[in-house]
């Protein structure tokens, strides 16, 4: 695996290329000159100090977030400030958060129908089966006709993953998936994370679950202070951090 | 002495909550008498009651005039004269809508009830169907048989600007004026061509610019020639209209058209784009800044001032107009309360799913923010419901103003006329506003259902 960006890389196997985005929020740098490509079925962990950008770096890559310098380019589409880039780059991406964000009016069923009906243009049946099948595959199809609150947190994470995935992404972000989750709950979302890593699925995922990683992870992204550190593979990541900030994080994280 | 170690062998088994101790009268005198304080609270409500309740029931019922034909039947008694409103109900439902006419305002009234009782029941079906005949084809047909439809339309756009007049005097067919309807079509094609030219000039798509325009301009049609038809009835001047049947219109009206037009206001108050949100704070804040009463005064007697002499409306309309638009600002503030308790998460989840603005206001947020402010919403119809008797400063006589008009007959001229009127238009407006109030709770608990754990 390349460890290194180079610049020979064939483009219709690149999912991701960020190069030199910088962002502010009012005066605060919060993203400085990143350089990420991320090749399709790559897995890629993020990891960092809180406020260190990690958030803010994957939010841009769907456009819930503008950077204001630099490029990003998804599957050959950069995105650009208009709409049109905005929705295309949305096809491609799904995004699953700290929070959920599950729509607490809906049920589970019509939280993972509303968008294959109302911007893929499905059929209420066609995106019914599409919901079922997704959700069979996070394991709860018996929770389809309930509401997000009567579930547990992991439970509302895997349907905020069918959710995502029922627009049929090609990548998938996680914001930070499990911190909000129970001890007891992170399991169960991260076997569903790691068999969609299996399944070939391109992720971005912010996450501090260093087992995970350990596992999953193709390539190992370490920021601190709005810059990219160090990017490396995740055996010599753990064993070997190059640079002193990376070592200093892990030995804070790892005991 | 306590183990310093325990591992459980058996699982406790869940059991029953204990029975209640104590009977509820015994509960009940307790949380009645506990206290000193509670002790002479109890005792100074059960005197209020005794001093109000026995005199209103004497009053209303035991004491009260309950046939007769005129004010010596009352005269005799001390209570309600009944007889009064007996023979005034024509006045206090229609106002002086014709004796021979009023079938049609019972037809609407009919229509009303038919369509709201399903729209109303959550269970009921075809509700999309349901909701387009009351909004869409009612208001339409309430208008047509209130007025007697058969308006003389004169210019459309054409006419009016350009002072094209190609087939003036040609005649009429049916009611209608060819003159104002090839007006009609001609603006129509051309405001139809524009959007299709505006849309090329965008790269947007010319089919749907040509689509929605067209629909539109066909439903604006469609309105004029039902307006247009003559259906050979009697023209009813809203001169005439009154009582309780200008009551609900205002009502109705400002109802159905203040809570769309509170949720655009509250939209474009928070929008982004400059020019939206501060045409939305400006609209907002006139209309809150000025009393309802200004603005139907305004519009009744000064609007006029200012108008083209040709260009005249009904005094009906602009107060309708008026009232609507006082109650869209209200609205706006307190659905942009529930706007503002919704997280941005919800905002986020649904752009990251791809979902526009319209479908992710429309289908994610406004579903939760307008369930959240239910009771303020329906604080401001209660609140509506009871102003539209302000319309009475600008000579309309809703059923309030119908009421006091009838306490001048001298055929009824009793000491207790005026309590006995009163009493009926009170008890009218309780039914109205307590059902209201009632039927938003039911709503507010069905829609919350989700939040809960079962």
């Amino acid at each position: 695996m390349n460890v290194e960006v180079s610049n020979t890389v064939d483009h219709t196997l690149v999912a991701v290329e960020m190069t030199g985005v910088h962002k502010w929020f009012g005066q605060f740098h919060v993203l400085k000159d990143i350089d990420l490509t991320v090749m399709r079925k790559e897995r890629i962990v993020i990891c960092g100090p809180s406020g260190s950008g990690k958030s803010t770096l994957i939010r841009c890559i769907n456009g819930l977030e503008q950077h204001q310098r630099g490029r990003i380019v998804i599957n050959g589409t950069e995105l650009t400030g208009d709409t049109r880039s905005l929705d295309a780059a949305r096809r491609d991406v799904g995004m699953v958060f700290q929070q959920f964000n599950l729509f607490p009016h809906l049920t589970v069923l019509e939280n993972c129908t509303l968008a294959p009906i109302w911007v893929s243009g499905l059929s209420q049946a066609e995106a019914e089966m599409r919901a079922m099948h997704y959700l069979e595959r996070v394991r709860i199809p018996e929770q389809a006709y309930k509401y997000p609150l009567q579930l547990s947190g992991g439970q509302q994470q895997r349907v905020a993953i069918a959710r995502a995935l029922c627009m049929n992404p090609k990548i998938m972000l996680f914001d930070e998936p499990t911190s909000a989750l129970d001890p007891e709950m992170i399991k169960e979302v991260l076997d569903v994370m790691i068999e969609l890593a299996q399944e070939g699925m391109t992720m971005i995922v912010v996450s501090h679950e260093m087992g995970f990683a350990r596992e999953v992870a193709d390539r190992m992204v370490f920021m601190d202070g709005g810059q990219i550190v160090e990017i490396n593979e995740p055996n010599e990541f753990f064993a070997r951090p190059r640079h002193e900030r990376t070592k200093l994080f892990l030995s804070q994280i790892l005991r | 002495m306590t183990a310093r170690t325990f591992v459980r062998t058996a699982f406790a088994p869940t059991e029953p909550p204990p029975p209640e101790a104590d009977s509820t009268a015994l509960r009940f005198a307790r949380s009645l008498l506990a206290t000193p304080l509670n002790f002479s609270l109890t005792l100074l409500s059960i005197a209020v009651i005794a001093l109000v309740l026995p005199p209103l029931i004497r009053f209303l019922f035991l004491d009260a005039t309950w046939s007769g034909t005129g004010r010596d039947d009352c005269l005799a008694n001390a209570g309600a004269c009944w007889p009064f409103v007996r023979a005034k109900f024509g006045q206090f439902m229609y106002g002086f809508y014709p004796a021979g006419e009023r079938w049609r305002p019972n037809l609407v009234f009919a229509f009303g009830a038919l369509l709201l009782a399903p729209l109303l029941i959550p269970a009921a079906p075809f509700k999309r169907t349901n909701a387009l005949l009351f909004f869409g084809v009612y208001p339409l047909v309430s208008f047509v048989l209130l007025t007697g439809g058969d308006f003389d339309l004169q210019k459309f756009l054409l006419g009016r600007f350009l002072q094209w007049n190609a087939v003036a005097g040609v005649g009429f067919a049916a009611g209608l004026r060819w003159a104002f309807w090839t007006d009609f079509l001609f603006s129509a094609l051309a405001i139809v061509a524009l959007a299709a030219l505006i849309a090329a000039l965008l790269r947007a798509s010319v089919v749907a610019a040509v689509a929605a325009t067209g629909i539109l301009l066909a439903a604006l049609g469609i309105v004029f020639l039902a307006v247009d038809l003559d259906f050979g009835l009697t023209p009813v001047e809203t001169r005439s209209w009154g009582g309780f049947l200008v009551t609900l219109i205002v009502a109705v009206t400002g109802i159905v058209v203040s809570l769309p037009l509170g949720v655009l206001l509250a939209l474009g108050r928070r929008s982004r784009m400059p020019v939206v949100r501060y045409a939305c704070i400006l609209f907002i804040e006139f209309w809150r800044g000025v009393p309802l009463i200004t603005v139907l005064f305004f519009a009744t007697y000064m609007l006029p001032l200012f108008l083209p002499r040709d260009v005249t409306f009904d005094t009906l309309l602009r107060a309708l107009v008026g009232v609507a638009l006082f109650a869209a600002a209200y609205m706006a503030e307190v659905i942009r309360g529930g706007l503002q308790a919704i997280p941005r998460g919800q905002h986020e989840a649904a752009a990251a799913l791809g979902l526009g603005y319209w479908r992710t206001m429309g289908l994610v947020v406004l579903p939760q923010a307008l369930t959240l402010v239910i009771p303020g919403i329906v604080n401001n119809f209660i609140g509506l419901f009871k102003d539209t008797t302000l319309v009475l400063i600008v000579a309309i006589f809703d059923l309030l103003g119908q009421i006091r008009a009838s306490f001048a007959d001298p055929n009824w001229a009793t000491p207790v006329t005026l309590y006995t009127g009163f009493a009926f238009a009170g008890a009218i407006y309780f039914v109205f506003c307590f059902g209201m109030s009632r039927y938003a709770l039911y709503i507010e608990r069905r829609a919350s259902a989700y939040g809960r754990r079962s």
